[in-house]
């Protein structure tokens, strides 16, 4: 069925039902052509085998096509392509399908928004997971919504929780095997984390995995009085997937209030951690605590990157984790067990870590009514954008943000869907803050290269057997380095903020690399060969070519009205 | 009230004074704010900044900014501040000085310094002071000089229009646009907390100081 699909679609170029089986997702290195999910692999390494750009050639990287939002909010997305449609999200909660020939819209989902939405960040979204026929999109009002990925029409949609509280969806959701993982966000309004499966065929809740535990659960004595109630420990950035281990990976967010640690006493659980599920049951396998007690908002939910290396002569299964923290984390994701921390930005939050991956905090840093001075600021030296690793190269690639604030102590006092953080902040005057693409080793974090990029970014990167690395900058800079080297090889202006991660695809044969900046979607390709659709109408080349070449020129012809 | 004065102290005070009555931040202790014109605005300015201008936004709770709100409504309940000096004869003080090669009022004047249209509004009086007789002390965050030197040997100074990772544009003191891609830079100085300004410590007597001060406090921007 899939095959015959499969050669359905190539012979009409634009199919009408999109067959994305979760055999397709798990094997979508064997089909580099899509991008089938949110980091384009369940490894998540946002690493594709296309070549046909590459280092010899990007310099004549062009604009392909563009697709424009009618929304001023941060465009955040990071597309899903399959079978010649591009499906993306738009800001606050919209969907949207693209045909991947021409750009056009196929459908839009617009979603009505109730009045008094909070997000402490912008009513963003990152984008849709895609199984079987179905498009899963999660909303800014924290509800779960199925589409059909033909129409858009919406199939059923589920409350994820009340939105009134506190609670909001931006993270593109997880198709596994019959089953839809999405996380949630609302860590600066006191909500209670989790992470929830559901049945894509009916909407069902399949479970629910508490990030703060409730009474007589395990680490629920690591929070004191009823703080548990209100802890935080959002999940709002799509985890990763071992399917041998079969293992969900997931990151948490801060402990809640952000910058106040005396009125949740002890270590937090399982705030500032990285999870690992059951996919099945959401039984917790194993957790690895970065930051006990975070008083500073570094949520955790950075993007899990899976590598199987040889690890000191072993060779293991690995996670890879570049903390909003400031430091590198490897470890063993079979077992969680700490194997390397390593420096990879300024910051002045730590000491050091210990032996057990444990941070040392520097007491200085504490937020208080004189202010204290942080490096990095509650923005972090990552965030939600996604790191890559290239097996080519064997480095992990980060865009790092380098900016200090002052913080002062203020009041925190839980009211439902108000902020609760505890502390107000002053960006440190006189200075440029900074930022970098640094390329670091992925079994030690030490630094290889780095690329100053001015503002600090809040782009994510994706590397390609081209030999490359791209990435944008909040300056709106969209550009390819060479991953050995760091030799930046092609920029384009787009003239708004990159915000979003890139992906990359092929259409009709030819390589493209997308990605959002400003308002507006750019897709950028290779010129197309001479005689192809582009430069000149088809009938213009045909008459040209007639005139001239005769026999050649019905050639021509033919080739056009096939394009 | 006192939850109001706590938080303006330690999170408003080190731009617009402890007492609200201005430094690099406005002068709050007036009776009519500029841009906060009624009690909504005054609560969106202290909960989201005023985007493109240096104040920033806050993460306060809604009853803490209204506390702040409420503090900031009693400032201007004091007696103006008294200032010495004569705004017309600081007028004139004004135009008999160089200040217009580089700044600009009214639409008149240079282009590579801060317009001073509404200075008053932006700036205390004090401030204002400093800023004439020591001008380094007070460079406003956002304003750069630079040296650049390409990689051909040409030496420039100027302001900074714009930057990203490739690129610098920059503005010499004739107010020449300069544009270059960073890799046609063999230096780029970014030369915080300088100003081409020269004190005018030694050109003015204490009254024409005075004057001046009065006279560019009295621009609001509104006339």
């Amino acid at each position: 069925m899939k095959a015959f699909l499969l050669l359905v679609s190539l012979a009409v170029c634009a199919p009408s039902s999109a067959q994305v089986s979760y055999d397709r997702i798990l094997g979508a290195a064997s089909e580099p052509g899509s991008w089938l999910t949110y980091s384009g692999s369940y490894g998540a390494q946002r690493y594709s085998t296309l070549d046909e750009i590459d280092r010899g050639n990007v310099a004549r990287l062009q604009t392909a096509w563009i697709y424009q939002t009618r929304s001023t909010q941060k465009f955040e997305v990071s597309p899903i392509v399959a079978d010649g449609v591009m499906y993306l999200t738009e800001p606050p909660s919209d969907a949207t399908a693209l045909d991947l020939r021409t750009g056009r819209p196929l459908w839009h989902y617009r979603r009505s928004l109730p009045q008094g939405i909070v997000a402490c960040c912008g009513q963003v979204n990152r984008g849709v997971a895609l199984l079987d026929d179905r498009v899963f999109l999660g909303t800014i009002d924290a509800h779960l919504v199925a589409l059909d990925a033909r129409t858009g029409r919406v199939l059923w949609e589920v409350e994820v929780a009340e939105h009134t509280g506190g609670y909001a969806m931006t993270g593109a959701p997880l198709a596994l095997d019959d089953k839809i993982i999405v996380g949630i966000a609302g860590g600066e309004y006191g909500i209670r984390g989790f992470l929830d499966a559901y049945d894509p065929a009916t909407g069902e809740r399949l479970w629910r995995f508490w990030t703060v535990p409730g009474p007589g659960e395990p680490g629920h004595d690591t929070w004191s009085g009823d703080s548990w109630e209100r802890g935080g420990a959002p999940t709002w950035v799509t985890g990763a997937y071992d399917p041998e281990l079969d293992l969900l990976y997931w990151g948490t967010g801060n402990p809640g209030p952000d910058f106040i640690g005396d009125v949740r006493e002890g270590d937090n659980l399982y705030s500032e951690s990285l999870l690992a599920l059951d996919p099945d049951t959401g039984e917790l396998k194993w957790y690895f605590q970065f930051l006990p007690h975070d008083v500073h908002d570094y949520d955790s939910t950075q993007i899990p990157v899976l590598l199987d290396a040889d690890f000191e002569g072993v060779p293991r299964k690995l996670v890879l984790f570049p903390n909003r923290n400031g430091f590198y984390y490897v470890l063993d994701r079979a077992t969680g067990e700490f194997l390397v921390g390593k420096q990879f930005a300024k910051q002045n939050w730590a000491l050091g870590l210990d032996e057990n991956g444990r941070p040392i905090e520097n007491p200085e840093t504490v937020a208080d009514r004189d202010g204290a001075l942080v490096y990095p600021d509650d923005d972090g030296a990552a965030n939600w954008y996604s790191p890559t690793y290239s097996p080519q190269t064997n480095l992990i690639y980060q865009n790092v943000r380098e900016t200090g604030a002052t913080y002062y102590l203020a009041d925190a006092t839980y009211e439902p869907g108000r902020i609760y953080m505890g502390a107000s902040r002053r960006p440190v005057q006189g200075e440029d803050p900074a930022g970098f693409l640094r390329a670091l080793d992925a079994l030690t974090g030490a630094l290889v290269w780095e690329i100053p990029v001015h503002s600090p970014p809040w782009a994510g990167l994706m590397s390609t057997a081209g030999g490359l690395v791209f990435s944008g900058t909040t300056d709106g800079d969209f550009f390819a380095a060479d991953a050995e080297t760091g030799a930046v090889l092609w920029r384009f202006q787009t003239g708004g903020g990159v915000y979003a991660n890139p992906i990359t695809y092929l259409s009709e044969g030819r390589q493209f690399v997308a990605i959002a900046a400003g308002s507006a979607l750019f897709n950028f390709a290779l010129p197309e060969p001479a005689g192809r659709r582009g430069a000149f109408p088809p009938w213009a080349v045909g008459i040209v070519l007639a005139a001239l070449l005769g026999m050649v020129a019905g050639h021509s012809l033919a080739r056009s009205r096939r394009a | 009230m006192d939850t109001g004065k706590t938080l303006f102290e330690s999170q408003c005070g080190s731009c617009h004074g402890p007492l609200g009555n201005g430094g690099k931040g406005a002068n709050l202790a007036q009776p009519r704010l500029r841009r906060a014109t009624n009690d909504q605005a005054l609560l969106g300015i202290i909960r989201g900044g005023i985007p493109g201008t240096e104040m920033p936004g806050s993460f306060l709770t809604s009853s803490q900014v209204a506390s702040v709100a409420a503090y900031v409504k009693t400032l201007g309940l004091v007696e103006p501040e008294e200032i010495p000096g004569d705004r017309v004869r600081g007028a004139q003080v004004y135009a008999s000085l160089d200040c217009q090669v580089c700044h600009s009022l009214g639409g008149r004047g240079g282009i590579t310094a801060p317009v001073l249209d509404d200075v008053g509004a932006r700036r205390s009086a004090p401030y204002i002071r400093e800023a004439l007789l020591a001008p380094e002390a007070s460079v406003p965050s956002g304003f750069l000089q630079l040296r650049v030197v390409t990689r051909d040997g040409r030496d420039l100074t100027g302001i900074r229009v714009n930057e990203d990772g490739f690129s610098v544009q920059l503005r010499d003191f004739a107010g020449a646009l300069h544009s270059f891609w960073k890799d046609e830079l063999a230096t780029l100085e970014k030369q915080w907390r300088r100003s081409p300004m020269e004190s005018y410590q030694a050109r003015l007597t204490p009254t024409q100081l005075d004057d001046v001060v009065a006279y560019l406090v009295s621009l609001r921007g509104d006339e």
